[in-house]
């Protein structure tokens, strides 16, 4: 589905990411952890598009089609999702109009018709449910005066409304309490199927006791230095992440 | 005394024309008003950008544009399909101006509740109610404002609203001022008198029908009655070429609330002047606006709120959005007098900003001479946040909608504050047919 090669990227002329490779199949759930400033939210930032990020090398195949080659908002209709970090407030756009919005764009990317208020309506319903928010989040700006928490399930119910084919979650679990982190966790089991993808960006192993990732990968100066099944998540929970600074940087494959 | 603009000479021979016209069924008073206040404009004569309230809004072209009253030129009659629906029922009460003549035919001033009366100012006159004499030209005051000198100098026909105390009118009433007509100048007067605890909404809605040249005058005085409830909006959506001045003055009593929220649209040049004086204690006005410009555009609100006595709160909240190499002029004065204690005032003005060849002079006056009170004052201008807009393209809006939908949310705290909701759904639906909209996006 995803095929990250030799990817670098830099940000404000500072290089980030020095050739990643990563290969993500349909069905799989993929943990990218490591400690900060390696480069996690770049890889998020950098595959969602933004374009503050500038690929300096490397190419992403997704789906067959080269992604960088394609902007922010067709990588979205194409059915990438990236849940934010540091989700964006957004004064005097109700979350039920922002949610309409990507809703009928995704449709109309997909030659769907446009959902009609009622129809709209059930689908927000049913998955509010799935986040335990209610109606009232839909009546409220985005984001704005959101907690943290909150913010997050935010993030999840736009996930679930968009049934995205690979998401990409650049550290949702940070900063949660455990109930929130079980709703974010339900959400992402929620959305597991054998034809999509996930990416989880993580600092920690917690989220990764209520979701069981296929792979788990460790990025650090920009590189992956060590790829392995979910036992390495433990390990790194149980080690830390100092002993990975001492591992050799994997082979890179021929160009 | 400021520097003058020449070009008043064609409004003195319209004046004249008018004493001619009119000599006969005009009462004393009223010629008597005409007179001085003509006599005052043509003294005064157009500010120039030396006079501090017109320091960044040049009135040069518009001073050099000839303009004649419609008695000049034929008039002709306005199709139905050309004035607009109401924004609440059809039946609603509203009067229709055609290039400043009454247009019966096109409005409904059907009886209003408790003895309200909705007429037009020309009949009024012709009975010289004695409320006229006591309330016309008695608000909005001309000896310091030329336009409103200018007004009643030419004050012949408008609209009188006047409801009784006690009186509540749920249905908005409307007045309709269309511009069919290049080179026409309009007086278009409203004087509503609000009895104590009355109750009602009034709504000014200027369309203009042509893209050439043309001048419309407006004066609008409120008289809001001791613990009456007056709610008043003006949506303007003149004409590309039009000169729009508009003079608004309300004067409250105690316990009173007045609401004015305008939406300016149209235009080459609007002038909103708009002044708001306490009279009584426990006086209560929320003074809104929104403007979205384009082009060379140049819209100035210049607004002044006077607490003259103790315990009054005042609202003000503007919001402009900026295109194009259009400009922008607001000027939020807040008057505390020596013995106005425990006032409470607030103002905002900010501006968003699409494009680089904007420009805007947003200035806070607060002039408080009171100790006891709270006023604060809040002005921000900037440009939409990069983050947002990656935020909605990575959801699958393209950068236009994303920009839209920003812009959108920057006005929705002024149309939020609209209670009535065909008002508030009009807005809704011209905000979003007017920013940056194309066949793809109305989807």
């Amino acid at each position: 589905m995803l095929s990250v090669r030799n990817l670098s990227v830099g940000v404000d002329g500072k290089t980030i990411l020095r050739s990643l490779n990563l290969e993500v199949r349909a069905g799989e759930l993929h943990a990218v952890m490591g400690p900060n400033g390696s480069g996690k939210s770049t890889l998020a930032q950098a595959l969602a598009g933004h374009p503050a990020y500038t690929v300096t090398d490397g190419e992403v195949t997704y789906l067959g089609r080269d992604l960088l080659a394609m902007p922010a908002e067709e990588r979205a209709r194409a059915g990438v999702f990236l849940a934010f970090q540091y989700p964006i407030e957004i004064a005097g756009v109700s979350n039920a109009a922002f949610l309409k919005a990507a809703i009928n764009e995704m449709r109309a990317a997909r030659g769907q018709e446009e959902l009609d208020a009622m129809e709209m309506l059930e689908l927000l319903e049913k998955k509010l449910a799935l986040v335990d928010m209610d109606r009232s989040f839909l009546s409220r700006p985005v984001n704005e005066g959101f907690s943290g928490g909150e913010k997050k399930r935010n993030e999840i119910l736009q996930m679930a409304v968009l049934e995205p084919k690979l998401a990409i979650l650049d550290e949702t679990d940070s900063g949660l309490d455990i109930d929130a982190l079980k709703i974010v966790a339900q959400g992402v089991n929620h959305l597991r199927r054998p034809d999509n993808a996930i990416i989880l960006v993580t600092h920690y192993q917690r989220i990764l006791n209520y979701v069981e990732p296929d792979r788990v990968h460790v990025l650090f100066d920009g590189r992956i230095v060590k790829s392995a099944g979910k036992e390495l998540a433990l390990e790194l929970e149980r080690k830390g992440y100092d002993w990975i600074k001492e591992q050799p940087a994997p082979v890179q494959p021929a160009a | 005394m400021t520097t003058a603009i020449a070009g008043t000479n064609r409004y003195l021979a319209e004046f004249e024309r008018l004493e001619r016209r009119s000599s006969t069924r005009t009462p004393a008073w009223l010629a008597e008003l005409r007179r001085a206040a003509m006599e005052r404009f043509v003294e005064r004569g157009f500010p120039t950008t030396r006079d501090e309230d017109w320091r960044y809004t040049n009135l040069a072209t518009f001073a050099a544009t000839p303009f004649r009253a419609i008695d000049s030129v034929a008039s002709s009659p306005v199709a139905r399909e050309a004035v607009p629906r109401p924004f609440g029922p059809n039946a609603a009460p509203r009067l229709v101006f055609v290039d400043g003549r009454y247009a019966p035919e096109h409005s409904s001033a059907q009886s209003l509740p408790g003895g309200a009366r909705l007429s037009s100012l020309a009949e009024a006159i012709s009975h010289d109610e004695p409320l006229l004499e006591r309330h016309l030209a008695k608000h909005a005051r001309w000896d310091d404002n030329v336009f409103a000198a200018l007004s009643t100098a030419l004050l012949e026909d408008g609209v009188l609203l006047h409801v009784p105390a006690e009186t509540v009118i749920a249905a908005p009433i409307e007045v309709v001022l269309l511009a069919t007509r290049s080179g026409v100048m309009t007086q278009p007067r409203l004087l509503v008198v609000a009895g104590p605890h009355s109750r009602f909404t009034v709504v000014e809605r200027y369309v203009g029908l042509t893209d050439q040249a043309y001048f419309v005058n407006a004066v609008s005085e409120i008289a809001v009655g001791s613990g009456a409830s007056v709610d008043h909006y003006v949506v303007q959506e003149q004409g590309a070429a039009a000169f729009h001045m508009a003079t608004i003055h309300a004067d409250l009593e105690r316990d009173s609330a007045f609401s004015t929220c305008g939406a300016t649209f149209g235009a080459r040049l609007a002038r909103t002047t708009l002044g708001v004086r306490f009279g009584g204690e426990g006086g209560r006005a929320s003074l809104a606006g929104l403007y979205v410009t384009g082009g060379r555009q140049h819209v100035d609100h210049h607004v002044t709120v006077d607490h003259a006595v103790p315990r009054c709160s005042s609202r003000q909240l503007y919001k402009g959005v900026l295109d194009g190499s259009s400009r922008a002029v607001f000027d939020g004065r807040v008057i505390v007098r020596p013995n106005a204690q425990k006032t409470d005032a607030a103002q905002t003005n900010k501006h968003l900003l699409l494009s680089d060849g904007v420009e805007v002079d947003s200035k806070p006056r607060l002039e408080i001479f009171a100790d006891d009170v709270k006023c604060t004052h809040g002005a921000a201008e900037g440009q939409l946040a990069p983050e947002a807009i990656f935020y909605l393209r990575s959801r699958g809006l393209d950068e236009r909608s994303a920009r839209r939908l920003l812009t959108l949310g920057f006005v929705r705290e002024v149309v939020d504050r609209i209670v009535v909701e065909p008002i508030r759904g009009y807005l809704d639906r011209a905000l979003e047919a007017r920013l940056g909209t194309d066949s793809k996006e109305m989807r």
